[in-house]
């Protein structure tokens, strides 16, 4: 079969397996992503949703396949991606302050030895208030409750005026006003034409969040807009039997 | 004691050329394993540090037989640190190589490597002892600050202070390397590359602290005065500064200490009295010290019970029909309202009193607001309903449980936030009614 990858697309993947030790984790993917869309990765634990991810941004090898950013390796557009990986992959009584972390995101431009001064902090600050902790700047990390922890991430982020965002479950464990923060920024990045990619877990807040969903199970079962694709059908081929799980989707899905 | 006051000030404060050269030598040791000490706990490697150590004796001993075997003089230190640093890099490959390739854990790697490697230089080390001049290796295992000499101080304080520089240099990607390392990928930065650089700063200040610390204990000058430091400080560049200010402080009581001690192995000193400074810091640093924290737990159940005590008392006389009028209340009755025991209501009597927050009355089984006092619960009053109103209005929490969750969140709010909810919620509000039954 012949796949089209349009190279002015933030994100194509081709014939992408990851594969641990033999055994894949993701096989045979096809993605071609368009830009200016809030993109739901969705499936079950152990999907390999994460797997995508870290493969996409050379985090891991691919055992075959590419991925490219704007119709180049990720080595060469890295520059146009900004990454929030899972919040517990960092320990956060590290000795520094949520500002610090946030400017972290000014460091690819700053280069090797140059330190961060009061241009990056301003930016920094910036995307501080921009997810709604300006105010929280100078506290220790480990004082932060963990959505004002994910807001972080997202701020060290915004603070690299990324075209493309990877965001690896944004919406895990955090309170209600940080879901909608979240969500809120989400659309303003979309206004100015962002594409972001979310690992999702929510499969009752899919439709409302995102306009275009990856149903993934190892493979790619269906990829398009969210309207299109997530149906009764492809969620039962994503799911499998897991009927409990399906029917309160289904009920979402209607109430939506 | 076999030295005297006029000894100990002598050598502390380095009036001889010999303990000059040794104090020195090992405080710029310090400071040096000080500050990458510090990025080394921070990456959460600190064990590695043990592994490369122990793991030079093997190189010692094999460079020293070498070199003696081809009639050149064995005990040629830089041939001997050289020997060393290889080993030691060998070790460590080792240890990563076995992480790699098998599924032990890293603890399993790590005590593996560290005694095969330990146990063949000391197996060597007895084949080569009777070798001339093999008397001095064992020097290295224990640490002998004495035999240092100026160029070996030369050597030590060149390696350093180049430690320091580089870590201070780098700053900005160790940190980012330490804090999140796939971030750190996912922007370009060489991981790898910074880990390797990582590695040979711990490398360099390992070696270097051989001879004076001794390979089985340079490894607590990585540890000790890192985790010290942290005890003092949330940020990390205060964190370096502090660490290597009492590596060095370490060093130098610890070098000075072992000159005065003829017999003691200057390792064992300095592990000493760089573990005095972490218990002070342990008990007394000023952001995660017991002491501190213990004071602010104190601090905030004081200051929880002074609002529970008057927000109790004006909930009793709020019982009595009519407006609101300050009057004794028997003790019984406050008992009654909250779950304390008659001993800690006596406590939080004599806090308030000592706050003269209390009147004295006739009757010592009731208790009489003074006029402030009843200002005050008035406040705290209106303060806790604000906060449950807000609640109820703002989160969906079901009245029933408000009370619980308020008088945790009610302690953290500041006045500003109070200031707001008047605002939001009830303009010229006086007390609110409590909105469930109290």
């Amino acid at each position: 079969m012949h796949h089209e990858h349009p190279p002015d697309y933030p994100l194509t993947v081709h014939d992408l397996t990851v594969a641990y030790q033999r055994k894949p984790v993701i096989w045979d993917v096809e993605l071609n992503i368009p830009e200016g869309k809030l993109v739901g990765i969705v499936g079950p634990n152990g999907a390999g949703k994460s797997t995508l991810i870290k493969a996409c941004l050379d985090l891991i090898p691919k055992t075959s396949g590419w991925a490219h950013i704007y119709g180049k390796p990720y080595r060469a557009n890295r520059h146009l991606v900004g990454y929030v990986p899972q919040r517990e992959s960092v320990d956060w009584d590290f000795p520094v302050s949520a500002l610090d972390v946030v400017a972290m995101g000014t460091y690819r431009r700053l280069g090797w030895f140059r330190r961060v001064g009061r241009k990056q902090r301003a930016a920094a600050m910036e995307a501080l208030e921009k997810v709604g902790i300006g105010s929280l700047a100078h506290r220790q990390i480990s004082q932060l409750s963990g959505g004002q922890q994910q807001r972080v991430f997202l701020a060290r982020a915004l603070a690299q005026d990324a075209r493309v965002y990877f965001m690896d479950e944004p919406f895990a464990a955090v309170d209600a006003a940080t879901e909608q923060a979240i969500v809120t920024l989400l659309k303003e990045l979309r206004e100015r034409g962002r594409t972001c990619l979310v690992v999702h877990h929510d499969l009752a807040t899919v439709g409302e969040y995102f306009d275009w969903t990856v149903l993934l199970n190892m493979r790619v079962v269906a990829s398009g807009p969210t309207a299109e694709v997530f149906t009764d059908d492809n969620l039962r081929k994503t799911y499998g039997g897991r009927l409990a799980l399906l029917d309160r989707a289904a009920n979402a899905l209607t109430r939506s | 004691m076999p030295f005297t006051l006029d000894d100990f000030l002598r050598v502390l404060l380095l009036q001889d050329y010999n303990t000059q050269l040794v104090v020195g030598a090992t405080a710029l040791l310090g400071l040096g394993s000080g500050v990458v000490g510090s990025l080394l706990l921070l990456r959460k490697r600190s064990l590695m540090g043990d592994v490369l150590s122990h793991a030079t004796l093997p190189g010692i001993a094999l460079a020293f037989a070498i070199l003696t075997s081809l009639g050149g003089a064995g005990k040629s230190l830089p041939a001997l640190l050289g020997g060393a640093t290889l080993s030691g890099l060998a070790g460590v490959a080792v240890m990563l190589a076995i992480r790699r390739t098998t599924r032990l854990r890293d603890d399993v790697a790590m005590g593996f490597v560290l005694s095969v490697f330990f146990g063949t230089g000391v197996a060597i080390l007895q084949m080569v002892r009777n070798l001339p001049d093999a008397s001095g290796l064992m020097s290295f295992v224990y640490g002998k600050t004495a035999s240092i000499v100026l160029s070996d101080f030369t050597f030590i304080a060149t390696v350093s202070v180049a430690a320091c520089a580089v870590s201070i240099v780098l700053l900005k990607e160790f940190t980012l390397l330490c804090f999140d390392e796939s971030y750190a990928a996912s922007q370009g930065w060489p991981v790898l590359l910074l880990d390797v650089l990582l590695l040979g700063l711990v490398t360099a200040v390992t070696v270097i602290g051989l001879q004076s610390v001794g390979l089985i204990l340079v490894i607590a000058f990585l540890i000790i005065p890192a985790a010290a430091a942290r005890f003092w400080t949330e940020r990390l560049g205060v964190m370096l500064v502090l660490s290597g200010i009492i590596g060095a402080f370490s060093g130098w009581l610890g070098a000075s200490l072992s000159a005065l001690l003829q017999d003691t192995p200057a390792g064992a000193v300095i592990v000493i009295a760089a573990a005095s400074v972490f218990l002070v810091s342990m008990f007394f640093g000023t952001k995660r010290g017991i002491v501190p924290r213990y004071l602010d737990h104190r601090h905030l159940q004081r200051r929880v019970g002074r609002q529970h005590l008057l927000r109790s008392v004006y909930e009793v006389l709020e019982g009595d029909a009519g407006p609101i009028a300050n009057h004794p209340v028997p003790r019984g009755e406050l008992l009654a309202h909250r779950s304390w025991t008659p001993h800690q209501l006596k406590q939080l009597l004599s806090l308030a009193r000592r706050e003269d927050h209390l009147e004295s009355t006739a009757d010592p089984d009731s208790i009489l607001l003074s006029e402030s006092g009843f200002g005050e619960a008035a406040r705290i009053t209106r303060n806790h309903r604000l906060w449950e109103l807000y609640l109820i209005r703002h989160a969906d929490i079901a009245p029933s449980h408000v009370d619980r969750d308020a008088d945790m969140v009610e302690h953290i709010l500041g006045p500003e936030m109070v200031r707001e909810l008047e605002r939001e919620l009830a303009p010229d509000l006086q007390i609110p009614a409590s909105p469930h039954r109290i």
